[in-house]
C-alpha cells in the first residue's frame, strides 16, 4: 500500500500548492465545463438526426462521454503530469534526485506529480455517467457493475502503461514531448463508440494506441454488450502491457547516464 | 541594413523584404522539426476523420442518407474541410499569453513594423510546407473513403478569393482576440471557448445545414462560417452564382469589420502594455 500512501502524500502537497492560485482553479473549472458542454452539444447535434449510432442508444453514448471525461480527468490528474516531469528531468539530468530516493523509482515517477484541478473532470465525468445510467432505465446489477469496474481498471492500466512506455523513450530520444501529443490526439477519438470507425482505425484504437480499452469497452461492459472474449482480451492486454512497460522502464534506467556524464 | 539604399519603414518594398526574410527564416526553422510536423499531421487528419465516421454511422442508421448527405458526400465534405481548415488556421492565440508573460513581446514592439507581419509570414511558411504533405494525404483519404463531388467550374474559380478572404478574416480575428492577453495573462479558458464556438459554427462538427435551427441562425450572424464552411460548400455543394457572390461580399464585409476591430484594440493594447512595462 506504499503506492497509495505516496499518492496521497503527493496529492496533499499538490493541493496545498494549487490553493495558492485560486483564480487559476476557477479558470480550470471553467475549462472543464466548456469541454463537457462542447461534448454534450455535439451529441445533441448528432442525435437530432438519428436514434442509434452504430447500434448505441443516446444514453449509452452519453455514458461513454462520462467515462471519457472520467478517464481523461484521471490521466490528467496523475499520469500525464508525472510523465511530463519525467521526460523533462531525463532531458535535464535531474532525474538523479528521484532515483536516489528509497521508494521504487517507477512508482515514484508515476505518482509524484498531481494536477489536483483535474479532479473537476473526474467529478463531472462521474456525474454524467450516473445521469446517463439513470436515464437508461435498465437496472445495473452488481455483476455488471463489477465487470465495469474491472474493465475500467484494466483500461486504466493499459493507458498508464502506454504513457510510461512513451515517456521511457526519452532515455534514448531525449526530446519526446511530441510523442505524447500522439496519445492526446488519439484519445479524442475515444469520445465516440469505437464501432463507428473503419476497421483499420478501430484496430489502431484497440491495439496500437489502445484508447478504446479505457473508454468504449467499460461502457460495453456496463450495457451488457461485452462478451467473454472482450473481457479476456482487456485483462490480457492490461497484464501484458503492465509487465512490458515495467521491463522497458528498467531498460531505460540502465541507459540513463545522469546529469554529470 | 547593408543591402541597397535605406528603405522607409512601412513602405511596400520594405514590407516585401520583411516578408521574404521572415518567410525564409520560418521555413528553415520549421524544417528542423520534421518529427513534430508529422505528429501534427496526425491531429489534422484525425479530427475530420472522427466526424466523418460519426456522420457515416448516422447515414448508415438512417438508410444511407441524412438530409441529402450520403456517405460519399460526407467523405467529400470532410476531406475538403480538412484542407480548407489547414489553409485558414492560425495558432497566434495559443502563444500570445506566454509571449506577453515572458516579455518576448517587448523586442517585437521595438521593431519598425507591426508584429502581425512576422506572424503572417511565419503562418504562410508553415502552410507552404504542410500542404506538401497534406495534399497527398487527402489523395490517400480519397482512395479510402470514395468521396463524390461535382463542383461547378465557376465555383472552383471563386474558391481562390474565397480561401484568401477566409484566411484573412480568421487570421486577423484570431490575432486580434489574442490581444486579450494584454489584459489577462491567462487566456487558456478564453481560447478554449473560442475553439468550441468555432467547432460548431464553422461547420466542423457537422455541415451547417445539419445544425438545429437556433445554431444555424447564430452561425449566420457570426463570422465563423465564412472562415471555413463557405469555401468548403463552394466545392461540395451546388451554390448558385448569386449565392457565391453574396458569400464573397459577406466575407469582404467581415474582413473590413475585423480590421477595424483590430485597429482599435491594437491601439488600446499597446498603450496598456507601455503602462505595465514601464
Amino acid at each position: 500500500m506504499s503506492l497509495l500512501r505516496l499518492l496521497l502524500a503527493f496529492g496533499r502537497v499538490a493541493a496545498q500548492r494549487e490553493l495558492a492560485y485560486r483564480a487559476n482553479f476557477a479558470i480550470q473549472a471553467l475549462q472543464s465545463l466548456i469541454g463537457l458542454g462542447t461534448a454534450l452539444a455535439g451529441l445533441a447535434v448528432v442525435f437530432a438526426h438519428t436514434t442509434r449510432l452504430a447500434g448505441w442508444r443516446p444514453q449509452e453514448v452519453l455514458a461513454l462521454v462520462g467515462v471519457f471525461e472520467l478517464v481523461g480527468g484521471a490521466i490528467g490528474l496523475v499520469i500525464q503530469p508525472g510523465m511530463q516531469r519525467l521526460m523533462e528531468e531525463v532531458r535535464l539530468g535531474t532525474l538523479d534526485y528521484a532515483l536516489l530516493q528509497p521508494a521504487d523509482s517507477q512508482v515514484l515517477v508515476s505518482v509524484r506529480e498531481v494536477a489536483v484541478y483535474r479532479l473537476a473532470d473526474v467529478a463531472l465525468g462521474l456525474g454524467v455517467l450516473l445521469f446517463a445510467l439513470a436515464r437508461l432505465g435498465t437496472r445495473i446489477g452488481p455483476g455488471r457493475a463489477l465487470l465495469f469496474a474491472v474493465t475500467l481498471a484494466a483500461g486504466g492500466a493499459v493507458v498508464y502503461s502506454v504513457w510510461l512506455g512513451l515517456a521511457t523513450c526519452a532515455f534514448w530520444l531525449v526530446r519526446v514531448d511530441n510523442i505524447l501529443v500522439i496519445f492526446e490526439t488519439m484519445y479524442d477519438a475515444g469520445r465516440w463508440p469505437v464501432a463507428i470507425y473503419p476497421g483499420w482505425l478501430r484496430g489502431a484504437l484497440t491495439f496500437i494506441v489502445p484508447v478504446a480499452l479505457a473508454t468504449s469497452v467499460p461502457v460495453e461492459a456496463l450495457t451488457g454488450r461485452l462478451g467473454a472474449p472482450g473481457l479476456a482480451g482487456s485483462l490480457a492486454a492490461a497484464a501484458a502491457l503492465l509487465v512490458l512497460s515495467r521491463w522497458f522502464w528498467r531498460q531505460g534506467l540502465r541507459h540513463y547516464s545522469g546529469a554529470s556524464s | 541594413m547593408s543591402s541597397g539604399p535605406p528603405r522607409t519603414p512601412g513602405g511596400l518594398r520594405h514590407l516585401w523584404a520583411v516578408y521574404r526574410g521572415e518567410f525564409q527564416t520560418s521555413v528553415a526553422v520549421q524544417l528542423q522539426y520534421r518529427g513534430a510536423q508529422v505528429i501534427w499531421l496526425l491531429g489534422t487528419v484525425l479530427g475530420p476523420l472522427v466526424y466523418l465516421a460519426v456522420w457515416s454511422a448516422v447515414a448508415a442508421a438512417s438508410g444511407g442518407e441524412v438530409d441529402g448527405f450520403s456517405r460519399a458526400s460526407f467523405a467529400a465534405y470532410y476531406i475538403v474541410l480538412m484542407l480548407v481548415n489547414q489553409v485558414t488556421f492560425s495558432w497566434t492565440m495559443y502563444e500570445f499569453d506566454s509571449r506577453i508573460r515572458e516579455g518576448a513581446f517587448s523586442p517585437l514592439l521595438l521593431r519598425p513594423v507591426h508584429p502581425i507581419h512576422a506572424d503572417l509570414a511565419d503562418n504562410l511558411a508553415n502552410k507552404a510546407l504542410t500542404m506538401l504533405v497534406l495534399l497527398p494525404t487527402a489523395g490517400v483519404l480519397a482512395l479510402v473513403f470514395h468521396p463524390v463531388l461535382h463542383p461547378r467550374p465557376w465555383a472552383i474559380l471563386a474558391l481562390i478569393p474565397a480561401l484568401g478572404l477566409a484566411f484573412a478574416v480568421r487570421f486577423t480575428l484570431e490575432w486580434t482576440l489574442a490581444l486579450a492577453a494584454f489584459w489577462t495573462t491567462r487566456t487558456s479558458a478564453l481560447n478554449q471557448a473560442y475553439e468550441a464556438v468555432l467547432l460548431f459554427l464553422s461547420g466542423q462538427i457537422a455541415p451547417l445545414a445539419l445544425l438545429p435551427g437556433p445554431f444555424r441562425a447564430v452561425a449566420d450572424a457570426l463570422p465563423f462560417r465564412w472562415m471555413v464552411a463557405f469555401p468548403v460548400q463552394l466545392l461540395t455543394g451546388q451554390p448558385s452564382p448569386g449565392a457565391v457572390a453574396a458569400g464573397l461580399a459577406a466575407q469582404a464585409a467581415w474582413l473590413a469589420a475585423v480590421l477595424l476591430l483590430h485597429r482599435g484594440l491594437w491601439r488600446a493594447a499597446t498603450r496598456r502594455y507601455a503602462a505595465v512595462g514601464g
